[in-house]
Order: structure tokens, then sequence, then C-alpha cells
């Protein structure tokens, strides 16, 4: 099912959560929505399902409009980041809940509710576990029962809010390999929001950025983390450092840093360079000389923090067989291979 | 640690135990048509008949007070909130004497009633107005934090599985509050099958109609006939045992379900 | 603002019907029993019921229930922080127990509470005898009722510190010794100020049942007017004799101390707002 969102507005009191939203999402795609806390994301989401209702704009499921339609009625798989379990019933009781309070003919029978809940049981892998209640599951265990009680009624779209943000570290990884799995083998048209720019960029096939209730960029990951379009998406995807300053004739210069600004209007401006584009140049070819202070390698890496003459903080990558003998203390001229301005 | 068993047992235990051992002064039999006399009967009938009525009836209510409490908004909200509370607050003679007042056939809303025939005060009916009101506050105490803590999600998840509003209250809301439900309706009753003060005024308290088995030890001790009221405790005191057990079961329950 | 409703929200009949059901339920039960009381007080006007609350019989109730809650409350505070401190700091056997007779006067009837003493202390009593014979009177006497009303209040408190001691476990008294304090010293600078709120909420609701009483006082009592009366048992006796400005005089201020009651109860809460489940 294609989602269209055109122009959606939604205010809580005062506050503009969304400022006339605009988004495509193609059949069977896996879309992230990203961006930080406030940003509207889960909010955007919720307008999806039918949970909030905008004030202004549309929303599209296929061509048919459903803006005003209720969450009930929209066929949506939703799952939540505190997995909102239903904890009096069974694992299998969860499960079969969006068949179950079906009427008339719309309801399955019972075997076939059953065969239902056993398909998607061995879909998440908790074949064995039906009988269990949530209480006695784990996180990891209990997001895989929302999951597929999520997906038991065949939904047109499958939404999900953060749904990895209350597991620790390594369960969130292997789950998320989960999740795509889960979405190649059914083809569900899938969104999700994460405030995990690593999430987002390893999980998805296109990556929506918003900010202050608009959408900034929407792309591959590969896309929005190489060509960022604005000062926003480029902080905010990817490691940067950050430097204000001010453009004049197509150079950027903050301080002791100068960066080269083709095509950038004079005036006020902020550059960002990626620490693994820094290389270490011959003095006369470099744009920042700093002074070392830490030398931390992690594992194919090497971190150096410094800072130049000015004070201006950088922090630098190097691939460790690049990295020579560095020491902390010591000067080191770099050079950026790729730099991204843009006029304030 | 000392000092509270002694006071414990100095004032629960040994008047408890004395209770029991004035009840074995009897034989077996006179034990048996002391605690189970046809007077004695028709006493628990309405003791234990009413105060479940009444349980049920703050059961039915206290589920719709605590609701609104916490879902609605609506005027003079706080000052409500407090008032469920004067059950716990307020001496229950004086509660007896007003509610004899308000439901007796001249009263505000005994009058309402006596043109039906229907009379309150004075009948078993009244008997479950004055636990209702002795109950009231249990129920909607123990809903109440469950029904805060049950978080919007779950609603909303049911929603967008398909369910609408009823089939959500129905299979969602209602069974994740039913153990405290239980708890407070087991609680409300266990409360009003002993209760004395209130009851009295509005009873009756007329032999084999509407005389509850408290008041019933109480004749028996104007009597000088302390083994028959002995006798009574015993039971009653047996069906508290009881009552604590059950809400015990039914937290042990909870805690299972992860409450 | 939107044209459909939020789907945790219920539909406007529904909330019209349940505040309708609810506001209906509360004015038959709560509302209008309260107000009953102070229109008959003042049915014969205002003075008549001054009166009532200020002649030689009803002064000798309020003494009474006053010196009863002088006694009860004090030996249940006392009795209250002992259990709290034993059930919340130590472990040893019974204590379920233990528990368990601390909570049984909830569910025990005020009448059997009453009637237990009697069987002890009465004139057939097991120390009936020997009290006769040294011409001590604890039944149908002021002991008798003191007895019987800290028997019905002592979970008040004891219940209310309970689970606030074992929430606040024992770290802190331990830092508290490991820093030389002293046992009685640890108390009043580290234990006593977590569980004061605590502490004044169990009071409260201890003392409005000392003072409004009933069915207990009622059977251990004997009823002598200026001298075994408490309020509630002078409201009766006024009743009975078809006083009833006289006995919802007296009513009435018993309800002025419920409505005390609950205001500094509201206020207790304000200031330590924690979900209190339903058990008193």
């Amino acid at each position: 099912m294609t989602i269209s969102i055109r122009s959606v507005e939604k205010t809580f009191g005062r506050y503009p959560a969304l400022n006339g939203v605009s988004l495509e999402i193609a059949d069977g795609e896996l879309l992230a929505l990203l961006g930080p806390s406030g940003s509207g994301k889960t909010t955007l989401l919720r307008v999806i399902a039918g949970l909030e209702f905008p004030e202004k704009g549309q929303i599209l499921y296929g061509d048919q409009d459903m803006t005003y339609t209720s969450a009930a009625a929209r066929r949506v798989g939703f799952v939540f980041q505190q997995y909102a379990l239903f904890r009096h019933m069974t694992v299998a009781k969860n499960v079969a809940f969006g068949l179950d309070v079906r009427k008339g003919q719309a309801k399955p029978s019972k075997s076939e509710i059953t065969a239902r809940v056993d398909e998607l049981l061995k879909l998440v892998e908790l074949g064995e576990l039906g009988k269990r209640y949530p209480a006695q599951l784990s996180g990891g265990q209990r997001q895989r029962v929302a999951l597929a009680r999520a997906l038991a009624v065949n939904p047109s779209v499958l939404l999900l809010d953060e749904p990895f943000g209350a597991l620790d570290a390594t369960v969130r990884k292997s789950l998320r390999k989960e999740l795509r799995r889960i979405h190649d083998a059914t083809g569900v048209t899938t969104i999700f929001v994460t405030h995990d720019q690593e999430e987002a960029l390893e999980l998805a096939d296109r990556v929506a950025i918003l900010n202050k209730g608009a959408i900034e960029q929407v792309g591959a990951p590969h896309e929005v983390h190489d060509n960022p379009v604005g000062a926003f998406v480029c902080g905010f995807v990817g490691e940067s450092n950050r430097f204000e300053g001010a453009v004049k004739g197509g150079r950027f210069q903050s301080a002791d840093i100068a960066l080269p600004a083709p095509g950038v209007t004079d005036g006020a401006a902020v550059a960002f360079v990626r620490p693994h584009e820094l290389v270490v140049a011959p003095a006369d070819q470099s744009n920042l000389n700093i002074v070392t202070e830490r030398i931390a390698p992690q594992g194919a890496v090497v971190r150096v923090d410094g800072a130049t003459a000015s004070g201006q903080r950088i922090e630098a990558a190097f691939a460790r067989q690049n990295a020579g003998d560095l020491q902390p203390g010591a000067k080191l001229s770099l050079a950026a291979d790729r730099s991204y301005v843009f006029s304030a | 640690m000392g000092v509270t068993l002694t006071i414990l047992s100095l004032i629960v235990l040994i008047p408890l135990s004395a209770v029991a051992l004035k009840a074995s002064e009897q034989t077996f039999p006179e034990f048996l048509q002391a605690a189970f006399n046809e007077r004695a009967l028709t006493a628990y009938r309405l003791s234990f008949g009413a105060a479940f009525i009444a349980a049920i009836i703050n059961g039915v209510f206290g589920v719709l007070t605590a609701w609104a409490l916490i879902r609605y908004q609506f005027p003079f909200k706080s000052l409500v909130n407090g008032i469920i509370d004067l059950p716990f607050a307020l001496p229950t003679a004086v509660a007896g004497i007003a509610l004899a007042t308000l439901y007796a056939p001249n009263g505000w809303i005994g009058a309402l009633f006596a043109p039906a025939g229907i009379k309150i005060a004075y009948t078993p009916l009244g008997v479950v107005i004055a636990l209702t009101f002795i109950g009231l506050p249990f129920v909607v105490r123990t809903l109440e934090p469950v029904m805060r803590d049950l978080a919007a999600d779950v609603e909303e998840a049911a929603a967008s599985l398909g369910a609408n509003r009823f089939d959500t209250i129905l299979r969602v809301i209602l069974p994740a509050l039913g153990p405290a439900w239980l708890t407070g309706i087991a609680l409300a009753f266990a409360r009003a099958v002993g209760e004395y003060g209130s009851v009295i005024f509005i009873a009756g308290n007329m032999p084999y109609k509407s005389e509850i088995a408290p008041l019933l030890i109480t004749i028996e001790l104007e009597q000088y006939d302390y083994a028959g009221a002995a006798t009574i405790a015993v039971v009653m005191l047996a069906v508290s045992f009881l009552m604590l057990f059950v809400i015990n079961a039914i937290q042990a329950w909870a805690r299972r379900l992860g409450q | 603002m939107s044209r459909l409703r939020h789907p945790t929200e219920d539909p406007v009949w529904a909330k019209v019907v349940i505040l309708t059901l609810v506001g209906l339920f509360l004015v038959c039960v709560l509302i209008l029993p309260l107000i009953t009381v102070f229109f008959e007080a003042t049915r014969k006007g205002l003075p008549a019921a001054l009166e009532a609350i200020q002649n030689e019989d009803a002064r000798a109730a309020i003494k009474l229930t006053l010196i009863t809650a002088a006694i009860t409350v004090p030996f249940n505070v006392v009795f209250g922080l002992c259990a709290s401190w034993a059930i919340a700091k130590y472990e040893f056997p019974l204590k379920p127990f233990l528990i368990t007779l601390i909570d049984l006067p909830f569910s025990v009837s005020p009448v059997v509470a009453g009637l237990i003493y009697v069987l002890v202390f009465g004139a057939q009593g097991w120390f009936g005898p020997w009290l006769l014979d040294h011409d001590i009177k604890i039944i149908f006497a002021v002991p008798g009722i003191v007895l019987a009303t800290i028997f019905v209040t002592f979970p008040f408190v004891a219940r209310e510190l309970i689970p606030l001691m074992q929430e606040q476990g024992v770290d802190e008294e331990e830092a508290a010794v490991s820093m030389g304090a002293s046992g009685l010293r640890t108390f009043w600078s580290v234990t006593a100020p977590n569980v004061r709120w605590g502490l004044l909420y169990g009071v409260l609701l201890c003392n409005a049942r000392a003072m409004g009483e009933f069915g207990a006082v009622s059977v251990v009592s004997g009823h002598i007017r200026g001298l075994t009366n408490t309020m509630p048992l002078h409201v009766e006796i006024l009743y009975n004799e078809y006083d009833f400005v006289g006995a919802f005089a007296v009513a009435a201020l018993l309800c002025l101390l419920a409505i005390v009651t609950l205001v500094l109860k509201a206020l207790l809460e304000l200031v330590q707002p924690q979900s209190r489940p339903g058990r008193h």
C-alpha cells in the first residue's frame, strides 16, 4: 500500500507539532522517520495511524482518503515503544486479539485464527511461548509479541514508534536485523520512528529527517549522509566538527580555520567537516593545524582529539594503518577531503 | 520486637482466644444450637446478603466513580474526590441517624418512594443503603491507582487492532482492572459484614426480619448470655478470617499478572 | 478541534451518562446525609442546637471522647512505630502472622471487638472476680472504652508506616550508624523525617476513628450518662429519646470533625502525593 501525506498540519495547543508535512511512501518500502525529540516524528506516525487527527492536510492510503477515519477502521499495525501488551492475556491471545474482535463475516473461524497465530509466532521466533503471559517474557520477547500482534491483522501499513527504545543495546541490534527480515518476508509497507541515526541508516530503505515539525530531507541512507541539503541534516546525521563563521568570495573563514565554499553566498555561515574525511597533510596544503590532546585507537580507527591555536575543538578519525605514530601534545596538520558549508 | 509482640498478644490475641474459649464452654450440640438457630440464621442471611448486595452496588458505582475521577474533567472535582473518603472519617452513628432520617418515609428521599409503597428505612433495603455508604470508598480507592497506571497506549493498541470503544472497555480495560476491582469489592464486603453503628438506626431491628448479626451479639450480651454472644462472634470471626484469606489470594493473583 | 474523537476518549453521551449516575449516587449516599445532619440540627434554630451541645451531659460526652482520643492516639503512635520498625528492619519467623494480626481489627466487627473485652474483664469474665475484689472497674467504665478504642484503631498508624519503612530499607540507617550515630539519634535524624508525613496521616485517621467509634465502645460502656458516654453514644441516646435536635447537634459536631479530617487528609496528600489504596 502506498501512503501519501499531503501538507499535514497539527498543533497541540499553541505548539505546532507538524508544519505542513508532505511525504510519499512507496508500496513495500521500509521508511525511517528520524529526528530529535520534539521534531514531530511521533506525531506524524500517530497521524498516519489515526491516533491523532490533523487540522489541515490529507492522509491517503493508496488513493483512499483516510484523514478522518478512526484508527480502528484503518487496519494499521502499530507497535508501541513500551510494547502495550494486554497483560491479562496470554501471548497467543494477544496476537489473536485483532482477529478476535472482528464482527460477523469478517471474523475468521477459530481454527483459522489459531493457524494464523501459530504462523506469526513462528515468524517472530516465539513458537513455544504462546501460553505464557507478557509478565513472564523478556523485553525483546515482548516486542516480538507486539510485532506479531500488529502483523496479525494483515495491516496495510506497519507503524513502529521507537520500537527498540526500551531495549538494551545487544537486544536492540539483533531485533533490528529481525525487523528487516520480517519486513522482507511480509513485504508490508513499514514506517518506523527513531531518534537513533545508526538505527535509521542501517535498517531503512529511505530516511525522512524531521526538525521542528517539518521534513528537512528524504533520501536513501547514503544520500542523506553524503549529500545533506542543509546545516541541520549535516549536523544531525553522521559525526561532524561544526564551525561558525562567514563566507566571503567563495571561502569560509572561522578564526584560524579556512575552508573552500564554492557557490555559497557571502555572509554568516556554518561549516561541517566529518572526522573521517580529515587526513594528515603537509603544512602548506592543510586547512587545520591542531595540537593533539588525546589519541584513542578504537578497533579499525584511531580517534584524535585536539584544538587549533584559536581554541576550536577538532575531532578526527584515521584508518589505523594510515595513522602513523601519533603522540598527544604534538602538532598535526590536517586537510579536509570534503567540507560542507551552508549559509546561516 | 518484644514490645510489639507483647502488646499484640495482650490486646488482640488473648482477648480473641477468650471468645473461642467462651464458646467452647458449651457442648457441641449447644454450640450448634446457639450458632445456627433460626433467629441467628436469619441474622446472618441479612448481614451477609445485604453486605454482598452493597458490595456489588459499590463495585458498579465504584468503577464509574473512579473512572470519572481519573478520566473526566468536571466542576468541583477535587471536592468530590475529597468527599469519597467521608465514610472513613464520619462516625458510624452519625451516618446511621442521618441515613435513617433521610430514607424514612417522611425523609427527603424516603418520601419519594413512599407513595409507591416502597419502604426503605427500617427494612432490609435500609440495611443495604447503610452498608453501601460504609463500603463506598474501598472500591474507588483500590481502583484509582490501577486506573491511573493503565497506560493510554494499551487502549490505543486495541483501537489500532480494530476494536471499537465498547470492545476495548470490555476486553482490555475491565479485565486489567479485575484483580483490583475484586479486592475493593472484597474489602467493602468484609467491612460491611461486621458493621454495626450505621446499620442499627436504619435497620428496624425486628427479630427474624431486620436484625443483623452484630446486633444479635449485643442483645445476647444484654441478656447475660455470654456463651451465646461468643458463639455468634466465633462465626463472624471465621468469616472475617475467610475474607482476609480471599483478599490475600486475590492480591497474589494480581501480582502474578504483573500488577 | 479535530472532527473525530481520540481513540482513548469516551463518546460524549457515555460521559454524560456516567457523570449523571455517579453524581446521583454520591448525592444520595454521601452528600444528602451530610446535609441532613446540619439541617436537622438547626431545625429549631441555631440557639437550640448550640444549647444541645453545651448542656452538662453533652459536655461530659465531649470530654470523655477527648480523653479517649488523648490516650489512644499516643499509644498507637508508639505501638505503630515499634511494630513497623520491627517488621521492616528485622527478619524473624512468624512475620506474616504478625502483619495479619496487626490488620485483623480492620476486619473484625466492632461489636466483636467490644465483646472480647467483656469476656476478659467483665463481671463473669476471666479477670472479673479478681477485679471485683480489688474494686477495679474496666467494663462499663472508662478503661474499657479506651481498651476497645485502642483495639479498633491500632492498625491505622502501623499500616501507614510499615510500607514507608520497608521502602526506605536499612541502607540509610546503616550509613548513619556506620558514621557513628547512636540508635536513638539515627532514629530522630534519619528515620523520623522520612516517615513523618505517613505518621501524621496515620494519626489523623486514627484520631477520627477513635473519636467516632461506636460499636465496640457501645458494648463496653454501659451507657451511663455523664460518666461513660462518648459523643457517638450520646448521639444514640438522644436519638432514641426522640431528642432529634440534640442528637443531630452533637452529630453535627462530629461531622465537623470528619470534615476537618478530610481537609487535613487532602492537604497531606498534596504534601506527599502517593497513591494510597483504600485500606482503612
